[in-house]
């Protein structure tokens, strides 16, 4: 295997990983608030560096709608947005999940105004995770590249058939020049194979409908079998990130365990503020600490019952969420986990905090201090408060 | 070099700051090590003040916040010197390298900078007279390495002559070239 090692943003990694899995159609709003992804990307097709339809459309609504159209007829297809562009899209999301098209997206995470804000939270990704959606988060350039790339065999598989959006942290990631791997076009190429779409419209020798009405009569069934469509993603991307591991040497699963195993007190946080809270677990182990890490990749599907089994042997966890869910009981990640862990014997302490929205930065001694608050829940076998924030002013 | 070093750049924006960072990681990862380089994004015009973080290591760099005690302050604006704290959250035993027309007895009479290094160089002239236009980006690099080793001149010539053919005409890299060169050799 050939390697590459370059010094890239997370934008360019991923406008490289498109140009290297070169879609038929791209459809794209070409200006803010879509990223530098597609910006990048349009040089690429305009060079003739792609065989990609880029289809520049009036706004974010009309992208996915192409997308869904594109894609229906049966072609590989992809896009990116950010914040309020993808806000946009929000009717569409459902249509292109409800009729199961493979559309793989990727989502710079950027806040969603107002107060108008462009900086990194996962508001608008969040927002999005009932719309039948598979999510992968990254927490760096060369996992936004790796996941855009498995993302495009997760979401074809025959049994799962449902649009994927890979996240990436904005300006965190997205701007941010660090060391990854660029893998070789033929790599790519052979990973992804050719697309044999399913019941594309373009077969006119078999004609299908998409799009109809379905009343009482069928939309229940139809929505069911997306709960179906999820559960059987599962396996597909444990499949893919062995598939993905085994080709090139960097696995994939559900989620990360960084010094779990043998840990008492742990955090949960997925994205770029893992990587910080990585250091601060380095950090702690130094000094005896017994801490760790549990980086979720996937978010939906939700690995629930994997996740309850790698966190059930801790005394006490703290849950990250970069985003919030107002006037609920935590931010999204939150209650997911807690929701989880319910009806785990000895089931450990679990306590929320939100952090790090419109980018507000998270550093190294806001977890440190997230650390104390940790510790001391283990020692007292309670906690003061639920969810609360950090890294704001009160 | 030492296994970690953290790098603030403080310049103004259309200075090119963020194309001497990413020059620096570029050859600094051409030596094997691991980068990260990445602004503070506010609102870009041009003018204004900005700041560049760089990290540059041995192993691998998973911490992703802004640099807060640099060990390395580099200021690509003379005129910032009076506008914003340059040395907020320095190390004690921080280097800085300073973009700056008057000698290096003057700048370290300009304030208090501790225990400090202090390095001047004035690249200004030089991109004036090597490349034909104020562009203290590149020629701030030279001095750079020339004060802190952290990665060999040739390794950035290299570089740079490799990165820089992507976009700009011969006589450009060339003149950026000798600016670097200059710089390395002038630095106090």
């Amino acid at each position: 295997m050939s390697k590459k090692i370059v010094a890239m943003t997370g934008n360019h990694a991923v406008a490289n990983a498109m140009k290297q899995i070169n879609p038929d159609v791209c459809a794209a709003y070409p200006i803010t608030p879509s990223t530098e992804v597609m910006q990048v990307f349009a040089s690429f097709a305009a060079d003739g560096a792609v065989d990609t339809n880029l289809v520049t459309v009036e706004s974010e609504h009309s992208a996915m709608s192409a997308c869904i159209g594109a894609a229906a007829a049966g072609g590989r297809v992809m896009t990116a947005t950010s914040s309020a562009g993808l806000a946009l899209m929000w009717e569409m999301l459902y249509v292109a999940s409800g009729t199961r098209l493979p559309i793989v997206m990727q989502v710079v995470n950027r806040a969603l105004s107002a107060p108008i804000n462009i900086h990194c939270d996962h508001s608008d990704s969040m927002g999005a995770r009932d719309a039948s959606w598979i999510q992968l988060y990254a927490e760096n350039a060369q996992e936004a590249y790796d996941n855009i790339i498995q993302a495009v065999l997760i979401s074809e598989e025959m049994d799962v058939r449902l649009p994927i959006m890979t996240c990436m942290d904005g300006f965190i990631i997205s701007h941010s020049i660090e060391k990854m791997e660029l893998l070789d076009d033929n790599e790519v190429k052979a990973f992804i194979g050719d697309y044999k779409p399913h019941f594309p419209m373009l077969d006119v020798e078999n004609p299908v409908t998409y799009g109809p009405i379905a009343l009482q009569n069928f939309y229940i069934e139809m929505k069911r079998q997306q709960v179906d469509a999820m559960e059987s993603a599962k396996q597909v991307i444990l499949d893919v990130g062995k598939k993905f591991g085994d080709s090139f040497g960097r696995h994939y699963g559900f989620f990360e365990e960084y010094m779990l195993e043998d840990a008492e007190v742990a955090f949960v946080v997925m994205s770029s503020a893992a990587g910080t809270v990585k250091a601060v677990v380095n950090e702690l182990r130094e000094k005896g600490h017994k801490v760790g890490l549990l980086k979720p990749r996937m978010f939906r599907p939700f690995p629930a019952e994997e996740m309850a089994n790698a966190l059930k042997h801790l005394k006490a966890l703290v849950v990250m969420d970069r985003s919030d869910s107002f006037g609920s009981a935590g931010g999204p990640l939150f209650t997911e986990v807690r929701s989880a862990l319910y009806g785990v014997e000895n089931a450990p302490l679990a306590f929320g905090k939100v952090f790090g929205l419109g980018g507000r930065d998270l550093e190294v001694h806001h977890v440190e201090e997230l650390f104390k608050e940790l510790d001391k829940a283990s020692k007292t076998g309670t906690i003061d408060k639920v969810t609360d924030y950090i890294t704001v002013r009160v | 070099m030492k296994d970690f070093v953290e790098i603030r750049w403080h310049g103004r924006g259309g200075q090119g700051t963020v194309t001497a960072a990413k020059a620096l990681a570029e050859a600094a990862l051409t030596g094997g090590k691991f980068i990260q380089a990445f602004p503070e994004y506010g609102p870009e015009r041009a003018g204004a003040p900005i700041r560049v973080y760089s990290r540059i290591g041995a192993n691998e760099i998973t911490i992703h916040c802004p640099v807060r005690t640099p060990g390395i302050v580099v200021v690509l604006d003379p005129t910032l010197l009076g506008a914003v704290d340059v040395l907020e959250g320095a190390k004690d035993e921080a280097t800085v390298i300073v973009n700056t027309a008057h000698s290096v007895d003057e700048l370290k009479a300009s304030r208090d900078w501790g225990n400090r290094k202090v390095f001047a160089v004035d690249a200004n002239k030089i991109s004036l007279e090597c490349i034909g236009r104020v562009m203290p980006n590149t020629p701030i690099l030279g001095a750079m390495v020339k004060a802190t080793n952290i990665v060999t001149l040739e390794m950035l010539l290299d570089d740079i002559r490799i990165n820089f053919a992507k976009k700009f005409s011969e006589k450009i890299i060339e003149g950026n070239i000798s600016a670097i060169k200059r710089a390395y050799e002038e630095v106090r």
